[in-house]
Parts: structure tokens; C-alpha cells; sequence
């Protein structure tokens, strides 16, 4: 199957930008990144934080599936343009992988469906490529972890 | 040896991506490469050292000079390392995407 996810990050540059259409309203689309409940839903961490709107912040928790290892990541949000745009940092508290700049822009297609342009700035190339190459190296991704588990189970 | 460690660690200079950029629209002998770097010459040379060692370059004997080209294979390894990041992402957002759908039939 072909994935709906493209990401395009370029050699040499310390950003990126993540695109994706969605069979979702704008509205819709927005709502999910809006409300703790939902995020819990869809990123499989624990909200710990969320001030939604103009000089808030965030701070959202995920721990290991053994349960052994909690990790904490959070940010200040910078500004919330209701379903047009989320400005904020993202940190992974006690890592070396820095500050990223997350500019989110959604985007109306039609009635039904709805784009996504995630455009994510490091602090440096080498920064951009390690976080890049995280996926394969330590168990960060442990919500998508979880979540191959229970579909491996109903299958 | 973990060869796509290296070429990580290769491209992680910036005179040695920029030697891959400048060798990506020609072939290039190591003079002519030197010639775009203020770098001591010696110092390109253990670039372009590095980056034949790793596979990223290729040397081509014409004549008597040799000329570097980029190793397209290698470089291809350079853009599959986004690829666990960007499945991660589509299984987020594919999850998202069924989230907000039963949240949708639920209001409805």
C-alpha cells in the first residue's frame, strides 16, 4: 500500500516538511489537534499540559510499553490560528536532540477532505539527521509500538 | 562495519556534502574540486578520501587524470533512513485519521 505520508527533507538542510491528505473535514482535522482527549487517542501519550491558544504551552508523556521508561516532551505554543495554523516547539525533555520549530498548516481540499503541511525547523543539519534516524534507534516511537501490537493481535 | 553509519558521519561535513553537491552535476578530477574550496589542498583530498571510502564517490581512470563521480546507489541509502520516520508518521496520522472518524459518527 502505498503511503499517504510524504516527507520531504532535502540533503544539507535543517528542516523538513511532512504533507498528508486526510479523508477528514477541516474542521475536523483541526479538532484533533485541539483536544487533550483526542491527542491521547491518536498519539498514544499521556497529556499532561495543553494551554491551546497564543502563549500557551504543552507537555505530553509517553511511556515504554514494559513500563519502565518515561519519557516527557513539551513546548511553548506560540500561536493558534483556529483551522488554518499551530505554531510551536517541540523538546524531548532530557535528550540531546534540541528545540524544533513546528509550523502546522491546514488546509481545506474539498467538503470531505483536508491536507496537512507539517513544516519542522532544527537547530542544525546534524541535529535534523539525528532526529531522522531516531525511529531505528531507540524506542521514542513506543506509541506506534503499541499500536502494531494491538493490530498484530486482532489480525 | 556499519557502512551506513559512515555515510552518515561522511555527509555530516558540510565541505564534504558540498563536494557531493559539486561532483552530482559532473565528473570532477580532485584538482578541479580543489579549485572550488578555499581548503588546503591536502584537506580536500582526505575529503574526497573519506567519501570514496564510504562509497559515496566513484574514481574513473581517463588517461592519466582520475575523476570523481557520485555513486547513485549510495546515495539512494542517504534518503531510505527518512523512511521508518516517515512510516511512523503515516501510522500516526492514519490512526488520526480513524480516530476522528469514529468521533464523527458518534456526533452525528
Amino acid at each position: 500500500m502505498e503511503l499517504k505520508t510524504k516527507i520531504n527533507a532535502e540533503e544539507g538542510k535543517q528542516d523538513l516538511l511532512i504533507t498528508r491528505e486526510f479523508d477528514l473535514p477541516l474542521e475536523l482535522l483541526f479538532k484533533a489537534f485541539s483536544e487533550a482527549e483526542l491527542i491521547e487517542q491518536w498519539m498514544g501519550t499521556k497529556v499532561l499540559k495543553l494551554e491551546f491558544k497564543k502563549h500557551g504551552s504543552w507537555q505530553f508523556e509517553s511511556t515504554s510499553p514494559n513500563g519502565n521508561m518515561v519519557v516527557k516532551m513539551g513546548g511553548a505554543i506560540h500561536d493558534v490560528i483556529a483551522n488554518q495554523k499551530i505554531i510551536r516547539t517541540f523538546e524531548m525533555e532530557n535528550t540531546p536532540y534540541g528545540v524544533q520549530l513546528e509550523i502546522t498548516e491546514f488546509e481545506k481540499l474539498t467538503d470531505n477532505t483536508s491536507r496537512i503541511n507539517m513544516h519542522t525547523i532544527y537547530e542544525s543539519v546534524k541535529q535534523r539527521d539525528e532526529v531522522l534516524k531516531l525511529p531505528f534507534a531507540q524506542g521514542i516511537n513506543w506509541a506506534h509500538n503499541r499500536l502494531q501490537d494491538i493490530v498484530s493481535k486482532l489480525k | 562495519m556499519n557502512l551506513r553509519r559512515d555515510v552518515f558521519q561522511a555527509i555530516a561535513d558540510p565541505t564534504r556534502r558540498a563536494i557531493l553537491l559539486l561532483v552530482a552535476s559532473q565528473a570532477l578530477t580532485a584538482g578541479a574540486i580543489a579549485s572550488n574550496f578555499d581548503t588546503a589542498r591536502p584537506t580536500v583530498s582526505k575529503h574526497l578520501q573519506i567519501l570514496t571510502e564510504c562509497e559515496l564517490l566513484e574514481q574513473k581512470q581517463n588517461g592519466r587524470e582520475i575523476y570523481y563521480t557520485t555513486n547513485a546507489k549510495k546515495m539512494k541509502a542517504i534518503a531510505d533512513f527518512i523512511e521508518p520516520f516517515r512510516q511512523m508518521w503515516d501510522d500516526r496520522f492514519n490512526k488520526l485519521e480513524s480516530v476522528m472518524k469514529q468521533y464523527q459518527a458518534k456526533k452525528s
